[in-house]
């Protein structure tokens, strides 16, 4: 996973609610078993069918911040939806709500969810709207989000704040208490079922 | 103060807990399946890593398999290789596999209670959101993402924060024709998708402690749907009743032992709930969506909605773009519908109690000229089962298509899809736009709707069917 410290670039406005995982990435993609390149489907089927999509206009090809509405990743725990963020060139998605697997599957991807306020995010639509080459920065230093003469806060546990910020491997994180794992499974009820004969 | 059931279960689990880092929690049982799993495999072997618990993992391949010539190879090559990564990651790490076909294949929320493998006060989790299923036997169960399957495939463990608690309490006598499909799809009209976030939500209640443990598991399975972690219902004498006999269940004095530590599980008297939500089961009637979220569902006897009369602008906008995709005019019956397709399957509702409900219906009936009707059962184990009993025989009779076990039209990565603009009554769990297909409508129903719907090839509640003969 990538170190995330401090983003600067520009942002797409989404003004959907319920954005689900089945938009951001549809079940068909999920057939390959690689980790990278599923920027082909992301929002397909509205990048197909709706011209003035937001994706679909010239101003916002290089944005690399998603401004969505509420509930977004609903649905299913394919982490293929990060993936294709990422592929995508996105680095960060602000919302004032977001589905918990996709968010928890966030933070062990790289990619950056922050939930603001929704009159911020709102602000920040309107904002990149007029503007769509203002210049945003997500800054987890200092847990906030800065455009114009705006600075908001956000919230982040300090312990995902530093994984992030260092970029580092749960799995290996967890390693080190391979001891502690070792007693659990020693205590164990005998009856509790294995796959196994 | 005391705990609710779900936190019994989370802190009966906890490895290590410090202050300011997340909890390490043990998972007692992790359910694979091959589109989110080979990414994780990969991440193993990358890390020379091995999987640390093959004993308390499982594997099936569920999403992308065919329903129909179930003994020729996979025709699409992109499908078939994500089942062979599969077959040989699992193997390569020694962990048991459910191959196409054989019994103990089928939709991974099926088999795991089938085989007995799911039981109460356990961890459950699999890389697929609807995990929640097991929470029916009183295990804690919620779905992953694919860098966390690998996480529990190389310690078994995972670090999580104790979520919120929420209770939903159904008292009373559900009225005849009413199921847990039902209820569920009036919890989540009422609550909202984003309604359960970062909450678990135990089901309680008389009507609750009433359903079989197939109908428990069709609630528990959609609390994702409501946007909650898990969703779970305290173990009873109906829940060892299932268990016992079971591959997996255990026997002799282990059988006792477990049924003792089983009867603890329940949420004391004096905890306390973030949210309580309270519904009256003789209230409800049979309940279908008419948008593309599992939120927007109404009692079948009401109308599609206008999008003016709701209050909230974000909602406002959504049932506008609902009614635009679905094709529907605000204030049409949900009734006067028709469909194109009726699916019957999916870990919602694929099990042999749903089977037996729709047969049951169409005996004697014929589906109607314009529609068509997919049956496809949850898991091989349940279409033997159906077998047995002549179940197939009452389907195809009646002209529905008596298919192989799999996930199949619930998500389409198969070849049992809509067409665009095709419309389905389907008892899954989802009706996102293209969710069945590309431009695909989807209502969802009960299994009783469903073959009520099949029979007239309209949106259709048991109740209203002229009895066969009359
Ligand atoms: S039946 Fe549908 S919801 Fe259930 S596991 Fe399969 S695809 Fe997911």
């Amino acid at each position: 996973m990538d170190a995330f410290t401090t983003h600067t670039g520009t942002a797409a406005p989404l003004r959907r609610s319920n954005v689900d995982t089945d938009q951001i990435i549809p079940a068909e993609y999920l057939k390959r078993i690689t980790r990278t390149g599923f920027e082909d489907g992301l929002f397909v089927a509205w990048r197909t069918n709706e011209p003035d999509f937001v994706l679909n206009q010239p101003q916002y090809a290089g944005a690399s911040i998603l401004v969505a509405g509420p509930d977004f990743g609903t649905g299913s725990s394919r982490e293929h939806a990060n993936w294709a963020l990422l592929d995508g060139g996105f680095r960060v998605v602000i919302s004032a709500r977001f589905a918990d697997i996709f968010r928890n599957n966030s933070t062990k991807s790289g990619l950056l969810t922050v939930v603001l306020p929704p009159s911020d995010v709102e602000a920040l639509q309107d904002a990149c709207e007029t503007d769509p080459a203002l210049p945003v920065t997500v800054d987890l230093v200092a847990r906030e989000v800065r455009w114009a003469d705006r600075a908001v806060a956000f919230e982040i546990d300090d312990y995902t704040r530093w994984r992030l910020l260092e970029g580092l491997d749960d799995i290996g994180l967890t390693e080190r208490h391979l001891a502690d794992i070792d007693a659990f499974e020693a205590a164990r009820p005998s009856w509790k079922p294995r796959t196994l004969a | 103060m005391g705990q609710t059931l779900a936190q019994k279960v989370y802190e009966q689990h906890v490895v290590r807990r410090t202050e300011g880092e997340p909890d390490l929690l043990y998972i007692d049982l992790h359910l694979v399946h091959e589109v989110t799993s080979p990414q994780a495999f990969d991440g193993l072997r990358a890390a020379g890593r091995t999987v640390r618990r093959p004993d308390l993992t499982m594997s099936t391949e569920d999403h992308n398999v065919p329903t129909t010539n179930l003994l020729a190879p996979i025709a699409d090559p992109v499908s078939r290789a994500q089942v062979e990564a599969l077959r040989s990651n699992t193997a390569e790490f020694g962990i048991r596999q459910a191959p196409m076909g054989t019994r103990d294949q089928g939709i991974v929320h099926v088999i795991g209670p089938q085989l007995g493998l799911t039981q109460p006060g356990m961890t459950i989790v699999c890389g697929d959101s609807h995990t929640s299923t097991h929470g029916a036997f009183g295990a804690l169960a919620f779905g992953i993402g694919t860098s966390e399957v690998e996480h529990v495939l190389a310690t078994q463990t995972l670090t999580q924060r104790p979520a919120k608690q929420m209770s939903v309490r159904v008292d009373g006598e559900l009225p005849v024709g009413v199921s847990a499909k039902d209820v569920i799809l009036a919890v989540i009209a009422e609550i909202g998708t984003g309604g359960g976030q970062g909450h678990v939500i135990e089901y309680r209640g008389s009507a609750i402690e009433k359903l079989s443990m197939e109908s428990r598991m069709t609630i528990c399975n959609m609390s994702i749907e409501a946007g909650a972690k898990a969703g779970l219902i305290a173990p009873d004498e109906t829940t060892f009743a299932y268990l016992q006999g079971r591959d997996h269940a255990p026997t002799g004095a282990e059988w006792d032992a477990a049924v003792a530590a089983w009867r603890e599980l329940r949420t004391d008297d004096d905890a306390v709930f973030d949210r309580e939500v309270v519904i009256d089961a003789a209230s409800l009637t049979p309940y279908v969506t008419w948008g593309t979220n599992p939120g927007q569902g109404l009692p079948i006897g009401a109308a599609v909605p206008d999008p003016a009369s709701f209050a909230d602008e974000s909602e406002r906008d959504a049932a506008e773009s609902a009614l635009a995709y679905m094709g529907l005019t605000a204030g049409t019956p949900l009734r006067e519908i028709s469909v194109d397709t009726v699916f019957l399957g999916s870990c919602t509702n694929g099990r042999i109690e749903d089977l037996r409900v729709a047969a049951e219906l169409l005996r004697g009936n014929h589906v109607a000229a314009d529609t068509r009707m997919l049956v496809v059962p949850g898991s091989v184990f349940v279409k033997q089962q159906a077998e047995e009993e002549g179940l197939d025989a009452v389907f195809t009779a009646a002209g529905a298509e008596w298919r192989g076990a799999g996930c199949s039209m619930c998500l389409g990565m198969n070849p049992d899809q809509l067409a665009p603009g095709e419309r389905s009554a389907s008892t899954s769990n989802r009706n996102f736009q293209g969710r069945q297909g590309k431009g695909g409508r989807t209502h969802l129903v009960s299994p009783a709707v469903a073959a009520a719907t099949a029979i007239t090839g309209k949106l259709t509640a048991p109740a209203d069917l002229v009895p066969a003969g009359a």
